[in-house]
């Protein structure tokens, strides 16, 4: 099992660690709600260091990486960062993950859960010149700060003017005297930061936030907590909303899908499925009753099975509900529909609403 | 960790307290926090028979769905409905208001098949 450079906190700190994508990692310190209610109400602390980081350097990185996903990246300005998706042949995704146009280059996170398939499939495909990948997986840090408090407790660390950085635009500075990459970007609904550092630099730059601000309110955050935040705020998580059978056009995520790029892998599968529109697809559902829908359970609508449950949770941000996604049949996925979840052999009503569900307050 | 002196245990890391011919059942303070916050709870039916270390409903935190066993046999006199509303009584109070259902005892006897307060607190500790 292999540690990020932060595991000594976690162990210090009393979180609880699970293996998650070859790495142990904290799925909670002091309990998910209450975590989960820092990042919404003040700001949280998490340790993302076991995502995949690839340095991708060269004159053809743009072009060549346009070939293989489904969103621009030639277009991106400097200091960008960009959602994209590479596809497989039929449309479903190797992976979903950001592009940060960087000044000498591109990092590109990816999941966890797929960096070993991401780094293979990106050497096999890398054109004979004008493309450099050097793999900073596990030796990279990620430290994201989230929540509506995060910039004002991050300023007075940092050389940056957060105020003047924008959402998916990032920044070479310094935290504490340490050089970062600081990105405006998330997974939890809320504004906030994403610090890229060297491993051995990232224990420093932990400890010092939470000592300037967990009387503010500052919590140490894992992967429990994170993983209800995304849900409330309507992000895919892989595995989930989106694998290498469930394609981007199914996930809901059309606006990262430029059918104007000339080619790339999977263009014509999705094509062909926007065009035909009788594809399975993602829909929100909120629950009526009190019992949470998990990963697996049948979806009935009118007396039949139309998918399954692919994530659910109690959602604190969305009355305490609990809500889900589920991959259903497209005559059940429309707005308003009503369906039912079926648990340890019973009906439970549950009703299709737009994602996200959850919007930050502006 | 120290256990309330009153009660008897399973080793599933239920709690029972007897009173007479009834007892009131609950989950123990290593269980409700080894399994975080605790958003559901799903409690066997008032008037339902349930046997010795049956699976008789379900605990749901955040993450995960647990089985909720019981450590005797009897009748379902009552259930905590108060946890339809406040199911994280079970992590405040879990000796307490988080207690989950009372039974009639069919089978004292069964007793012996418990665990002392000292008992339990080696199983809770390894």
């Amino acid at each position: 099992m292999r540690r990020t450079a932060l595991h000594g906190e976690h162990v210090g700190a009393g979180a609880r660690m699970v293996p998650f994508a070859e790495f142990e990692m904290p799925v909670q310190y002091a309990g998910i709600l209450r975590e989960h209610d820092a990042v919404r109400h003040r700001a949280g602390l998490f340790d993302l260091s076991h995502m995949g980081q690839f340095r991708l350097t060269g004159d053809m990185v743009a072009p060549w990486a346009d070939t293989l996903t489904i969103n621009a990246v030639g277009t991106m300005k400097p200091l960008q960062a960009r959602y994209n998706i590479f596809c497989n042949p039929g449309g479903g995704a190797h992976d979903d993950t950001i592009f940060y146009r960087l000044e000498d280059g591109w990092l590109l996170v990816v999941n966890a859960s797929n960096a070993d398939k991401m780094w293979r499939l990106l050497n096999e495909r890398r054109p004979r010149s004008g493309v450099e990948l050097e793999n900073l997986h596990g030796r990279r840090a990620l430290i994201a700060i989230q929540g509506p408090r995060s910039a004002r407790m991050l300023q007075p660390h940092v050389d940056v003017d957060l105020a003047s950085l924008r959402y998916y635009f990032c920044a070479a500075g310094r935290v504490i005297g340490i050089p970062v990459t600081i990105a405006r970007t998330g997974y939890t609904g809320e504004d906030g930061f994403e610090l890229f550092v060297e491993g051995g630099n990232a224990s420093a730059i932990w400890n010092e936030l939470l000592r300037a601000h967990h009387g503010e309110g500052l919590e140490p955050c894992g992967l429990g907590a994170r993983d209800v935040l995304r849900l409330e705020a309507g992000m895919p998580l892989y595995g989930h909303e989106l694998t290498e059978a469930i394609t981007p056009v199914q996930a809901g995520l059309k606006w990262a899908i430029k059918m104007d790029k000339p080619e790339f892998v999977g263009k014509d599968a999705l094509q062909e499925q926007l065009e035909l529109d009788a594809y399975s697809r993602i829909a929100g559902l909120v629950m009526e009753g009190r019992t949470p829908a998990r990963e697996g359970y049948p979806v009935w609508y009118e007396g039949r099975t139309v998918g399954t449950v692919r994530s659910g949770s109690i959602a604190p941000s969305v009355g305490n509900k609990n809500i889900a996604t589920a991959l259903v049949s497209p005559d059940a996925a429309a707005i308003g529909t009503r369906l039912e979840v079926e648990i340890r052999g019973k009906f439970h009503a549950a009703t299709v609403v737009a994602m996200p569900f959850y919007k930050r307050p502006k | 960790m120290t256990q309330p002196s009153d009660l008897l245990f399973s080793k599933e890391h239920e709690w029972v307290r007897l009173d007479g011919e009834s007892a009131t059942i609950g989950i123990t303070d290593y269980a409700q926090n080894a399994l975080g916050d605790i958003v559901y709870v799903e409690l066997p039916k008032v008037g339902s028979q349930i046997e010795q270390f049956a699976n008789v409903g379900v605990i749901e935190s955040v993450k995960a769905v647990s089985d909720l066993f019981t450590p005797t046999s009897g009748e379902v006199i009552e259930v905590n409905e108060a946890l339809e509303d406040d199911p994280a009584a079970v992590n405040r109070d879990p000796y307490g208001a988080g207690w989950l259902i009372k039974v009639r005892l069919s089978n004292p006897d069964e007793s012996k098949r418990l665990l002392s307060p000292a008992e339990y607190e080696k199983i809770a500790a390894e």
